[in-house]
């Protein structure tokens, strides 16, 4: 009884805590000063026509560094939890339906997800999406087929390859992107590679590079979340 | 933002509340972990009705699509008949 | 927007109000879910700006006018990516919950009392 006092007590003393949030917010007028240059600079500077993934990738590129950093220490806590596996009990067949289904949908599935990621710089997307809608299409061939044996090895391959591709392309735009463009440089600048014509899927730089990376790395991290989580 | 979008906000975010709050006092876990997921879909289209595409795809397809298929595989594996209590 | 910030400030109440009054594990872990959603509305209408539109610069936004009919990109950039950390966190909390269940076969934090002070 004491506890649910309490408990009510911490929930009203959150409550009025938060009040202030609500009832003396002013709403946004004009952009702040870093956003306003972020959204006046970005199109020229970085070539893209989606500012979000341009604060993602390049303005905020450390944070999403770190962003990836963290996901990987999740999931390698997963796997270290629920990894060790006794032999899986043959389970029951899924039905005839869902089989079939899931081979025609497949395809178009991961087509969505590459799309979402590669245009990542002209529509709302990116690299974060695309790997989910990838990893959701993973989700459905381990619903569709049960038993089926996961090839572990290729999604280490792959999750480490686009791990060290992403840091490697970060570090060539430290140490590249001032000598092509003289504005200088910074980790994860995307310029060392031409910026080409403005709305064009190869465009501004690197960016459809990294964002690749960033959703293939993002995938296979996700896909493995849930192959440890299954049974 | 117009009027009907104002309307169609209200309509979504209270929707969203009465999830959430079913997600709370639902007896069986099972319900629990579809109302949380319902409360990420209304969000999504918040997200959408505040122009941020961005956020309202994540949100969609990590909220209410891979959290939920998470939560359910752990419910899979902890199901037994005496787990339903509050 | 104030009316969404009210919302996710009430979506973050119902999530504390979960974790302190429920005893089964799972769902303390979707009260955390619902508290993490509540904060991403908060943040991204904290970002609204009334009457503007997303900060895509193409046909339908020139690049010169773009100040003033968009609104902010960065809380979105902060919440995209906090939305997929929430992801990762609630799995590792899910497996850390499985993992006690395997030992002690029960999800009630009433049956785990080593560490009871």
């Amino acid at each position: 009884m004491i506890t649910r006092i309490l408990a009510f007590l911490a929930v009203i003393g959150f409550a009025l805590m938060l009040l202030p949030l609500i009832h003396q917010i002013l709403p946004m007028q004009e952009l702040t000063p870093v956003a306003g240059s972020y959204v006046a600079k970005g199109p020229d500077e970085l070539g893209t026509q989606n500012i979000v993934t341009a604060v993602v990738v390049t303005y905020r590129g450390l944070d999403t560094l770190g962003e990836v950093t963290v996901l990987f220490i999740a999931t390698a806590g997963v796997g270290f939890l629920l990894g060790r596996r006794k032999e899986k009990k043959p389970k029951r067949k899924s039905s005839e339906i869902l089989q079939t289904g899931a081979s025609f949908l497949i395809a178009l599935i991961f087509m969505y997800g590459v799309y979402v990621f590669m245009h990542g710089h002209l529509t709302p997307g990116g690299g974060f999406q695309g790997g989910v809608v990838i990893a959701t299409g993973i989700l459905l061939i381990m619903l569709a087929d049960v038993n089926m044996k996961f090839n572990h090895g290729l999604l280490h391959f792959v999750e480490s390859i686009s791990g060290v591709g992403y840091v490697v392309l970060g570090l060539l735009g430290l140490l590249m992107a001032s000598t092509t463009t003289g504005l200088g440089d910074g980790f994860l600048n995307n310029r060392f590679l031409p910026l080409g014509t403005y709305g064009s899927l190869f465009s501004a730089g690197a960016i459809p590079l990294i964002y690749s990376l960033v959703g293939l790395k993002v995938g296979s991290e996700l896909t493995g979340i849930l192959d440890n989580m299954q049974e | 933002m117009t009027t009907m979008n104002l309307i169609l906000l209200v309509g979504l975010g209270v929707l969203m509340l009465a999830a959430a709050v079913f997600a709370v006092i639902s007896k069986k876990v099972l319900s629990a972990i579809i109302a949380a997921g319902v409360v990420s879909l209304l969000a999504s289209v918040i997200y959408l009705l505040l122009a941020s595409p961005d956020v309202a795809m994540t949100e969609a397809a990590i909220g209410s699509g891979l959290t939920t298929v998470v939560f359910l595989y752990a419910y899979s594996r902890m199901k037994s008949d005496k787990e339903d209590r509050r | 927007m104030n009316i969404t910030i009210l919302f996710g400030a009430m979506l973050l109440i119902i999530g504390i109000w979960a974790m302190l009054t429920h005893k089964n594990l799972i769902r303390m872990i979707i009260g955390f879910s619902l508290m993490d959603t509540g904060i991403h509305v908060i943040m991204v209408s904290v970002g609204y700006i009334g009457g503007r539109t997303a900060p895509i610069i193409d046909k339908a936004v020139s690049k010169a006018n773009a100040l003033h009919e968009v609104v902010d990109p960065i809380p979105s950039a902060l919440v995209l990516t906090a939305i997929v950390i929430g992801l990762a966190v609630t799995a590792l909390m899910l497996s850390y919950a499985v993992r006690m269940y395997q030992k002690g076969k029960s999800l009630s934090i009433d049956d785990y009392q080593e560490t009871r002070w």
